[in-house]
């Protein structure tokens, strides 16, 4: 990839600002209370500036346009899915969670069920969840970095990790919550006003040359003569006869020049391999993607398991969100029930805004930079946009833009899920509440997703994002939904759906982990299990909770009362300033005045 | 921060047959009084049976100054009388039908979507304003959709609460 050197300024400036805002809230980051919730000082619009700028990761930023952009239509429903999965936490979760006054998801299960075997091992999933959804994350950097410099894959994830661990250690959530909230008006920023001018481009110029409709029975073409370095072994699917240049290694053997495709093949190009097509070329695609134009359009076109996988990814979408630990903690800095509700709402509008840009760029990008299409590597898409159609400085500022507000992505969702990640590791498993057992948490958690993400091929960041949401959603929303809203949820029910639900899903992951790298034989409720899981998951719950009607809490109306009693009674309690913030606020007091904001 | 071990009115006399009874009266493990003896008790008069004060209770409250009135309300909620129980349950009840019934509308107007395109791909192929219908449907309708009903859900989980805090202020 050429070096555009305004994207790497663009990414050194989202840096240093980033980094000089936590650091600058960070100076007034002194007890356990401000590491851990930010000492509540946060207003609402803000909050739900912050919440928005964590929730919108890589995989809203940059997946929901590659996903579009290979699947088309199908792949609408990611936006929806993650905005409706708020407005399920609002409907369900959001003014009761609060009023429990529990921290973290963890905290939450002790404060319902008054069963510490049941919070210990609530832990495990969540970290399992936070790993699960930073690693395709870091993985994104490092596409990012990879397409702007000539870094290896890696390089990305190591950077955002550092950048991400440092900026944690250093202030906690008190640091990040001005970080999210500039980042989210940075990340709309950034992809509206590339949206905005490309569309006028494109309405403009009406389309690139030769470029095929969008709507015909035919597959996209090269609107220019180009050449693709396959970075990965990739296998392609060809439907039509495709003639092109090869440098490499293909089908087995060395490949040298010209040659072409026959319809309806398959064949395998090894890494390194370069491959230049001509101008007028169809596009071959990676074996799994929509060939057709006209399928990418439509939306379920492609049989029952298609209509199926649907159902599933919007069951996990719906639910995950409210399992998710980053989203919680989050809501911990609201002052009381009302304040969380109203928050919500804010965050389902700036959710709404943002999701309208994605879908448009990866519409743009099927005919722009159908080449993405080989390598797989669509999840670029934004980032190679404005560069194919706009050449010269245009390009290469838009795409410094779009650059900077990956990294923007990246860095605010690592971010949040360090903080609340190592908050329940700092809680639960060293279980001092120091700010140094913080300090050391985020160290630990911040170097395992790391590792994964280097050592692990990089999948489509929706696909591991939407598994997380799939795992969150089979674990923790049966709890949450039945323990808020139905009295006799005993913590051997909530353990058993644990369990099961989380059990399944980590299988169907390795499942698919596995068949991806030995021919791709798994079916479709291995890539989507939420369809099966949750409402196995809820079903167990449900039924073990029946049979184990001992295991209820003992004192479950004033567990059900600090619920659900309307704020202004005064039922509710903090929980973590409880257990921690009180001798940590009584220690700073009583220090030497540092100025406390 | 045990709100259990409150006690506003110390029993004074020790009168089996009539206790009084605190209107915030609390179940304590009351132990029984050794009988009295009765010429200790004429000889030495027991002295004049001060009314101890009531004993410091640290309440969390979210606002400082609570009214007398709501004070009484969270407590008698509180000693779980069943007229508060039922208080409690009926507003759960009304949160969590109001959160299903908003909750179905969504599921049902966009879970709806996928099988109309799969079973009606004439509808799936129809265009407005020279976009596609199911890009429109599914990548622009469905956020204002979603912002509504959440901000319809908030205005009728606070006027639930509303009523609830007012009724029991009464």
């Amino acid at each position: 990839m050429q070096l555009n050197p305004w994207a790497l300024t663009g990414i050194v400036l989202v840096a240093v600002v980033t980094f000089y805002l936590g650091h600058r809230s960070s100076r007034f980051a002194v007890s356990t209370s401000d590491f851990l919730v930010a000492r509540r000082t946060v207003r609402s619009r803000r909050n739900a500036a912050a919440i928005s700028g964590e929730y919108l990761s890589a995989a809203s930023f940059l997946g929901v346009a590659g996903v579009v952009l290979r699947d088309g239509a199908d792949a609408l429903w990611y936006p929806i899915g993650f905005t409706a999965g708020y407005l399920a936490l609002m409907l369900f979760v959001a003014a009761p969670l609060r009023r429990s006054g529990a921290y973290t998801l963890p905290d939450f299960v002790e404060a319902r069920l008054g069963s510490r075997t049941l919070r210990k091992f609530s832990t495990t999933f969540v970290i399992s969840i936070g790993i699960l959804y930073m690693v395709p994350q870091l993985q994104g950097a490092g596409l990012t970095l990879a397409t702007i410099l000539p870094v290896p894959a890696w390089g990305g994830a190591v950077l955002v990790t550092a950048l991400v661990a440092i900026n944690v250690i250093a202030g906690g959530m008190r640091a990040i919550t001005v970080v999210q909230a500039f980042q989210y008006w940075l990340k709309l920023f950034a992809i509206a006003v590339p949206t905005f001018i490309l569309c006028m481009v494109f309405f403009a110029g009406g389309g690139p040359d030769g470029a095929r409709p969008l709507g015909s029975a035919a597959p996209p073409v090269f609107v220019a003569d180009t050449t693709v370095d396959v970075t990965t072994d990739v296998t392609i699917q060809v439907k039509w006869k495709v003639e092109f240049s090869a440098y490499g290694k293909v089908d087995g053997g060395p490949a040298e020049g010209p040659g072409f495709w026959g319809p309806d093949t398959q064949h395998q190009v090894s890494q390194g391999t370069k491959l230049k097509f001509t101008k007028g070329t169809p596009v071959p695609v990676i074996s799994g993607a929509r060939t057709a134009n006209a399928d990418w359009l439509r939306p379920n076109s492609s049989g029952v398991d298609n209509l199926l996988g649907t159902y599933s990814l919007m069951f996990a979408l719906f639910l995950g969100t409210m399992g998710l630990p980053h989203v919680l903690v989050r809501f911990y800095t609201n002052p009381d029930g009302k304040a969380a509700r109203r928050t919500t709402v804010h965050v389902l509008l700036l959710l709404g805004l943002f999701y309208l840009f994605p879908t448009l760029l990866g519409a743009l990008s099927r005919m722009y930079v159908p080449q993405l299409l080989i390598t797989g590597k669509t999840d670029a898409a934004i980032l190679q946009l404005p560069t194919a159609m706009l050449p010269g400085l245009g390009g290469q500022i838009l795409g410094a833009v779009t650059a900077a507000g990956a990294f923007a992505a990246f860095l605010s969702s690592s971010s949040g899920l360090l903080v609340s990640v190592a908050g329940v590791v700092s809680t639960d498993v060293f279980r001092r509440g120091r700010v140094r057992d913080f300090r050391l948490a985020t160290a630990l958690v911040a170097f395992l997703p790391m590792i994964l993400a280097v050592a692990l091929r990089s999948e489509d960041i929706s696909f591991s994002v939407g598994m997380s949401f799939a795992l969150a959603a089979s674990t923790f929303s049966p709890l949450l939904v039945l323990g808020i809203w139905w009295r006799k949820l005993s913590w051997h029910g909530a353990m058993a759906g644990m369990v099961v639900g989380g059990g399944l899903v980590l299988a169907a992951l390795v499942i698919t982990l596995v068949s991806g790298y030995t021919g791709g034989w798994a079916p479709w409720f291995t890539s989507q299990p939420a369809l099966i899981t949750v409402p196995v998951a809820f079903v167990t719950t449900y039924l073990v909770s029946k049979a184990t009607r001992y295991g209820v809490p003992g004192d479950l109306n004033g567990v059900m009362l600090r619920l659900h009693a309307p704020d202004p009674l005064g039922f509710m309690r903090d929980r973590a300033v409880a257990r921690f913030g009180q001798q940590a606020e009584e220690k700073t007091r009583l220090s030497k005045g540092k100025h406390r904001k | 921060m045990s709100d259990d071990d409150f006690d506003f009115y110390h029993p004074v006399d020790e009168d089996p047959v009539r206790k009084p009874d605190p209107t915030l009266g609390k179940n304590l493990n009351r132990q029984s009084e050794p009988e009295p003896d009765l010429l200790a008790q004429f000889l030495n008069p027991p002295p004049v049976p001060q009314v101890k004060p009531p004993r410091r209770q640290r309440v969390v409250l979210a606002d400082p100054r609570v009214a007398a009135n709501t004070l009484r309300a969270r407590v008698e909620l509180e000693e779980q009388t069943s007229w508060g129980e039922l208080l409690i349950k009926d507003l759960v009840k009304e949160q969590l039908r109001t959160g299903l019934l908003l909750g179905l509308l969504v599921v049902v107007l966009l879970g709806a979507l996928p099988a109309v395109f799969f079973f009606l791909p004439d509808f799936a192929r129809l265009t407005i304003v020279g976009l596609p219908l199911p890009w429109v449907i599914l990548g622009v309708l469905p956020f204002p959709l979603l912002f509504g009903v959440g901000l319809w859900y908030n205005r009728l989980a606070e006027r639930h609460e509303r009523a609830f805090v007012d009724m029991i202020e009464n």
